[in-house]
């Protein structure tokens, strides 16, 4: 607020007295909202510790250390271990569905976004019902579906399981090939490796696409390197796989996908992808046409006319929506809770319930995922300067 | 960009024949035709079990008899007659409020329903609403009593007659006075009528779909204000308020409600006196206020920055104060371009009601849904997904007639396109 413009010309040694001198005003104005605020908040400050004093509830961070007497299905975790190991348990399983999540629901939503704008009239109908009938729905409906009606009731038992050979479905959880005997941190490397090889030679094919004039081709050429990689590396290091197997009324081998996990991960993808397919083709339909018939007419195919020219320019404009909708998922996530999925707020919703301080376990929860939340937007924002239309 | 105006192509004005359609629509090249084909295939595949689903195979029965505790949870049967006259009066409302918008429309001339007949007047309500009305019929139809039909019978009555009186109001230039008088008069009627309900049944005990619907409404009008100031303080050059309030949002916009509920859930009685321990109802709407209070805010921020600079500037060149400034010029256009927004805020907190009945135990619809699968006449039969298929329903046919009406605004108010 600047101030108002003053007549200046009367007296001029006449000083505007500190009541009506606007910055003061100002100043008053908000030091007094700010003391209303944190008076407030000092109010509910003091009738917590009040209130936790007279029921003898710690307000510190102790219980942390305390064992977590619950075991956690799935992990290296034993009921003797600390609430803080549990925690960390939490908050890799919440990041670990996100991820999956992430990539799954981009990949749904980018397609049916698509499908909304093809010129098939089958798939185009068939994106519309699936966007307009996902997104008005409850995600918890969804979930309670999935987990409910899909994973325990049209899933058969583990004595009736489905046995394709190489997959095992039954309602105790989905057995999938998976390597074994070798460190997942070995691995890891050589898929590092296989991506840094595949930059290396995407950056190589644009030189020379820049030179010659000749196709980048960067998905052969790349997807090649890193098919090389990977199976050279692979083979080096030598794993093997085992493929599942029901042994008495547990699966064994390979890996087992915990039914709670699949159901929310489904419920998850299904929902945030109705949200991004109507941000895919909102994006779309905010390119120019012209862009597009450009294309056409330099006789590029539907496909590439898609990856090379309309999407490229989509997402410059998909980026900051997209990056709403992968905080929406993280946050999302907590509905796990309700579905005995071990993640952080279930983690925190257990030892609660055993007795660790309410205020002090959901405080560190929260802290966790606005957290999460920063560090995503920070990406987020970093993908948008990326791919922001550099201006004069 | 350059603009080239392309002409229509002849082609396109020439009838094509049904053949022509499936060509160009279906058929286009070998691929598309494959396509065609497989997806066909799909949703004939799925329209035909959804078919048997609801009108063959699906056991309906669980919702026919837990109709009432699905719509309005364990409300006492002998105080129904007060949810009665509270829908009937707020349908006199809604119709007066409907009417009042007709009116002022007609006066400046923005009506769209100006042109219309009275066949496509009607046609158009059934176009925009009847899904509503639809929901509603098929909701009495399952009954067994005649208390909902006559309610509901009054009720369209109490709205048309709202309606006429409304617009005939609409229609006139009041003085200042009569204004403020018929302001506070609508503003007063929900607030009467919450008040007589909650004599009848409190707070505490409202379940079912009817908590879905008014916790939603009560976390979004409550949210406002605080919403409001946020926003204003957001974007005002007071470092102080502008820190606070970016921190609130920010903070809040990076915590799931889930939590928050949880939270609430379990912790909300520490913070206030022990004799002013909040019922469950009241901690869910708290928690919707607090949460949706940081969506508004963004939201009241847009709208804000899309009103020109000019505008505040030209109050300013008028002498006007810093408060009228923003009251009198910026705010009105600001809040009128956020309403589309604002119904999207509302549909997501709608849908994120579900929430509390989990984490809070309330018996809500979803809540509601999963018990009566376990009652002694129905547990075990698997009917959860019957149960589920009609929240479902109730929850879609909702939040789709307020997005598509959203929708509507939007291009009416013309919000992004000037």
């Amino acid at each position: 607020m600047t101030a108002p413009p003053t007549t200046k010309a009367p007296v001029p040694e006449a000083r505007t007295p500190f009541y009506r001198n606007v910055k003061v005003l100002a100043w008053a104005f908000q030091v007094t909202v700010f003391f209303v605020v944190l008076a407030f908040l000092l109010w509910l400050w003091s009738n917590y510790l009040t209130n936790t004093a007279n029921s003898g509830i710690p307000t510190n961070f102790d219980f942390l250390s305390n064992p977590a007497s619950f075991a956690i299905p799935g992990a290296e975790f034993d009921s003797n271990e600390s609430v803080r190991n549990a925690y960390v348990i939490g908050l890799m399983n919440t990041i670990r569905i996100s991820i999956v999540g992430i990539i799954l629901a981009t990949i749904l939503g980018t397609l049916i976004g698509i499908g909304r704008l093809s010129k098939n009239w089958i798939v185009r109908k068939l994106s519309t019902v699936y966007v307009e009938a996902i997104r008005n729905t409850p995600l918890l409906v969804i979930m309670t579906f999935t987990f409910l009606g899909v994973v325990l009731q049209v899933m058969p038992t583990i004595e009736e399981a489905w046995n394709l050979g190489f997959i095992i479905v039954s309602n105790r959880g989905i057995g999938v090939p998976w390597y074994s005997e070798v460190s997942g941190a070995a691995l890891f490397a050589v898929v590092a490796l296989a991506f840094v090889g595949w930059w290396a030679v995407a950056k190589w094919r644009h030189g020379v696409s820049e030179r010659t004039g000749e196709l980048a081709r960067v998905g052969l050429y790349g997807g090649l390197t890193f098919l090389l990689i990977w199976i050279v590396g692979w083979w080096l290091i030598g794993p093997t796989f085992t493929l599942p197997m029901i042994d008495g009324r547990q699966l064994e081998g390979g890996i087992r996908i915990d039914p709670s996990y699949f159901s929310v991960l489904i419920a998850l993808v299904i929902y945030t992808a109705s949200q991004i397919a109507e941000i895919v083709r909102g994006s779309i339909q905010a390119v120019p046409v012209g862009q597009g018939e450009a294309a056409s007419a330099l006789a590029l195919s539907g496909f590439q006319r898609m990856s090379l020219i309309v999407l490229p320019q989509a997402m410059r404009i998909a980026i900051p929506p997209l990056g709403n909708q992968y905080l929406n998922l993280i946050k999302n996530s907590s509905l796990g809770a309700a579905f005995a999925y071990f993640e952080l707020t279930n983690v925190t919703q257990i030892t609660v319930g055993n007795g660790s301080p309410a205020v002090p376990a959901f405080f560190l929860a929260l802290v966790f995922y606005v957290a999460l939340s920063f560090i995503t937007s920070a990406f987020v924002n970093l993908a948008n300067r990326r791919f922001k239309l550099v201006e004069r | 960009m350059t603009v080239t105006a392309t002409p229509q192509s002849p082609a396109s004005e020439r009838k094509p024949g049904a053949g022509y359609w499936l060509k160009k629509n279906l058929f286009r090249t070998r691929l598309d035709s494959v396509i065609s084909v497989v997806f066909g295939a799909l949703s004939v595949y799925l329209l035909v079990r959804v078919f048997l689903f609801v009108f063959v195979n699906g056991r309906w029965e669980i919702i026919r008899v837990n109709l009432k505790l699905l719509l309005v949870g364990r409300w006492p049967s002998e105080e129904m007659t007060v949810l009665a006259v509270a829908i009937i009066v707020m349908g006199l409302w809604g119709g007066v409020i409907a009417g009042l918008i007709a009116g002022r429309q007609r006066l400046a001339g923005t009506s769209t329903a100006a042109g219309m007949n009275a066949a496509e007047r009607v046609s158009d309500l059934v176009r925009r609403f009847g899904l509503i009305f639809a929901t509603i019929l098929l909701l009495l139809l399952l009954t067994s009593t005649a208390g909902p039909w006559l309610t509901m019978l009054l009720a369209l009555v109490a709205a048309l007659v709202g309606y006429w009186l409304g617009r005939v109001a609409g229609l006139r230039k009041w003085g200042a006075l009569a204004n403020w008088v018929g302001v506070l008069l609508l503003a007063g009627i929900p607030i009467g009528v919450f008040l007589y309900t909650t004599a009848a049944t409190p707070l505490a005990e409202w379940e079912g779909f009817f908590f879905n619907l008014t916790s939603a409404a009560a976390g979004i009008i409550l949210s406002f204000p605080i919403g409001v100031v946020l926003a204003l303080s957001r974007r005002s050059k007071l470092p102080l308020l502008k820190s606070a309030s970016i921190a609130y949002i920010e903070v809040v916009r990076g915590s799931p409600l889930f939590v928050l509920l949880l939270l609430a859930n379990v912790s909300l009685e520490f913070f206030v006196p022990a004799a002013l321990a909040p019922s469950k109802v009241v901690r869910a709407i708290v928690t919707f206020t607090i949460f949706s209070a940081a969506y508004v805010a963004e939201i009241v921020r847009g709208g804000l920055q899309s009103v020109p600079n000019g505008q505040s500037e030209a109050a300013k060149a008028l002498g006007l104060s810093a408060y009228k400034q923003t009251s009198l010029i910026v705010l009105p256009q600001a809040l009128r371009n956020v309403i589309p927004a604002q119904i999207g805020q509302f549909i997501a907190l709608f849908k994120d009601t579900t929430l509390a009945g989990v984490a809070l135990g309330i018996l809500d619809l979803l809540n509601g849904a999963g018990a009566i699968t376990q009652q002694p006449d129905f547990r075990g039969q698997g009917l959860i997904i019957e149960a589920l298929v009609f929240v479902a329903f109730l929850f879609w046919v909702g939040s789709f007639t307020m997005s598509r009406e959203s929708q509507r605004l939007e291009r009416k108010l013309g919000v992004g396109t000037r």
